[in-house]
């Protein structure tokens, strides 16, 4: 058996089927995946993600460490809360892992504190990597394994989160802006997510886990599971690490370009070099969305050919239950079409090249 | 634990045979295979008319995790298909033994229905495979 969270008997009794995620026992579904991804589209839901990795990075170095360890640059978040997302790169620009970094205390307090969210499967090798870079500098790597996270994600989410907490709290979430958390009684409220919709994200106390987790549910919110979880995201055009990008390929070719933070151009990243030397040759590859409108579901792994007869191959794919027909997102030399054919099953199938994401806010966007 | 009802039979690769007593048989897939598949999206049929070999491909069912093979559990003339999942693909997750069957067959070989299981022997196999 696996590792379990604070709400593993609360996903039991709500009917869950379980798998292994990365060491962990999480819910694939309640019952139907389809179904909890479009009541996070049109309503909301809530996902038990308690397995991903809290590391809160303190110290007078705090704010250079991360400057260096990371290709986007902290130094962009002014105000205290405020998030990015960024890329952890090796040396040669490979990917290590995708985390969002929060600043956590006001900028102007000596000794910033930052928190970082990382990926379970990688939570090894990240505090390696991380603990390696940190040991010439002034700075102290706390993991928080005691806090369970609850994502609340869909249109309604914010407005039904409110109902069950108190008015401070409340007033608090009308405060926040998109990618900012605040710290209130040993919980971390933060308005980011995974699916495209507007939301939720809180970190809480284990103990006081199940009991909001009920409130939640009594107040009409969802249970949904990885499944719908990994069809969400896919549709709003958000990597999966270890399937869309890993440590061989960097973040110019993962559609990752924008969380790389060029300027300054004294700042030296972990990786710069490498995608500076990619930057100048072009890189020879691009991460694209694929759009199949006929039957069938495109899958990761499938193979690719571009109108000039070069191969890539799909990275994620799915159905997507918001627009009735498979999307993906593939891996593809660089081509001057908009279709490209895909070897499904032996057959040969034409598919539309199309700029990720699909969906956004319950609706169609790419064209 | 899925539902196996008694009064029909099975093949190994988990679809469903009903005796319609006139010499046809309707097949679909068990509840067991609809639950390892998850929410069907999308079900491709054999054509009426097709002639079908047992153990040929007979279609194939796509879900949001895999897509999978329906194979023919008997030789026969396909004599009907359910074109109800082609708008409701979902039919075969809420009523595998019903409103989710796939297509109906005239039979050919009558001794090639000693080789399928009951539903003691389809149980059975679902455990092994666990």
């Amino acid at each position: 058996m696996g590792n379990k969270t604070a709400l593993h008997a609360m996903h039991l009794a709500m009917g869950a089927k379980l798998v292994d995620f990365g060491g962990w026992d999480m819910p694939l579904n309640y019952g139907s995946q389809v179904e909890e991804h479009h009541q996070v589209r049109t309503d909301a839901g809530m996902f038990d993600v308690s397995h991903m990795t809290v590391v809160d990075v303190t110290g007078p170095d705090a704010r250079e460490y991360l400057r260096l360890l990371l290709a986007n640059d902290v130094a962009r978040l002014k105000q205290k809360g405020k998030a990015l997302y960024s890329a952890m790169l090796n040396e040669q620009g490979g990917v290590i892992d995708d985390l969002i970094v929060y600043l956590m205390t006001d900028s102007e307090v000596v000794g910033e504190g930052y928190r970082l969210v990382v990926n379970c499967a990688t939570r090894e090798k990240d505090l390696r990597w991380m603990s390696e870079r940190a040991a010439k500098m002034d700075v102290a790597l706390t993991e928080q394994p005691e806090l369970a996270m609850i994502a609340i994600q869909g249109p309604t989410a914010i407005e039904k989160a409110k109902s069950v907490l108190s008015p401070y709290r409340q007033a608090l979430i009308d405060e926040l802006d998109v990618f900012q958390g605040h710290e209130s009684e040993g919980w971390f409220i933060a308005r980011t997510g995974y699916t495209g919709e507007d939301g939720l994200e809180i970190m809480l106390p284990e103990d006081e886990a199940a009991g909001f987790w009920q409130q939640l549910a009594e107040a009409g919110v969802k249970p949904c599971g990885l499944g719908a979880r990994d069809t969400l995201r896919l549709e709003a055009g958000m990597n999966l690490y270890g399937q869309d990008m890993d440590e061989n390929v960097t973040p110019l070719v993962s559609n990752m370009a924008w969380t790389v933070a060029w300027e300054p151009q004294d700042r030296s990243f972990v990786g710069r070099a490498a995608l500076e030397a990619e930057k100048v040759q072009g890189p020879a590859y691009k991460l694209v969305g694929l759009v199949m409108e006929s039957r069938g579901v495109l899958r990761a792994h499938q193979r690719v050919i571009t109108a000039e007869g070069q191969e890539g191959e799909i990275t994620s794919g799915s159905f997507s239950p918001t627009l009735g027909y498979s999307v993906a997102l593939a891996r593809l030399p660089i081509t001057q079409s908009d279709t490209a054919e895909v070897d499904m099953r032996g057959k040969q199938v034409c598919v539309k090249i199309v700029r990720p994401p699909f969906v956004r806010n319950g609706k169609k966007v790419y064209s | 634990m899925s539902s196996i009802p008694a009064e029909l039979k099975y093949v190994a690769s988990h679809e469903w045979i009903r005796d319609e007593g006139d010499g046809t048989f309707t097949i679909g897939v068990t509840d067991h295979a609809q639950d390892l598949l998850g929410d069907v999206v999308f079900v491709e049929l054999p054509e009426v008319g097709d002639e079908l070999a047992a153990g040929d491909d007979a279609g194939v069912v796509e879900s949001v995790k895999a897509a999978s093979d329906i194979y023919a559990p008997l030789t026969g003339e396909v004599i009907a298909i359910n074109e109800d999942l082609e708008d409701a693909p979902e039919l075969v997750n809420s009523d595998p033994y019903g409103d989710g069957w796939f297509f109906r067959i005239r039979i050919s070989d009558p001794a090639e229905l000693d080789d399928l299981l009951d539903a003691d022997g389809y149980a059975e196999h679902c455990e092994s495979e666990s």
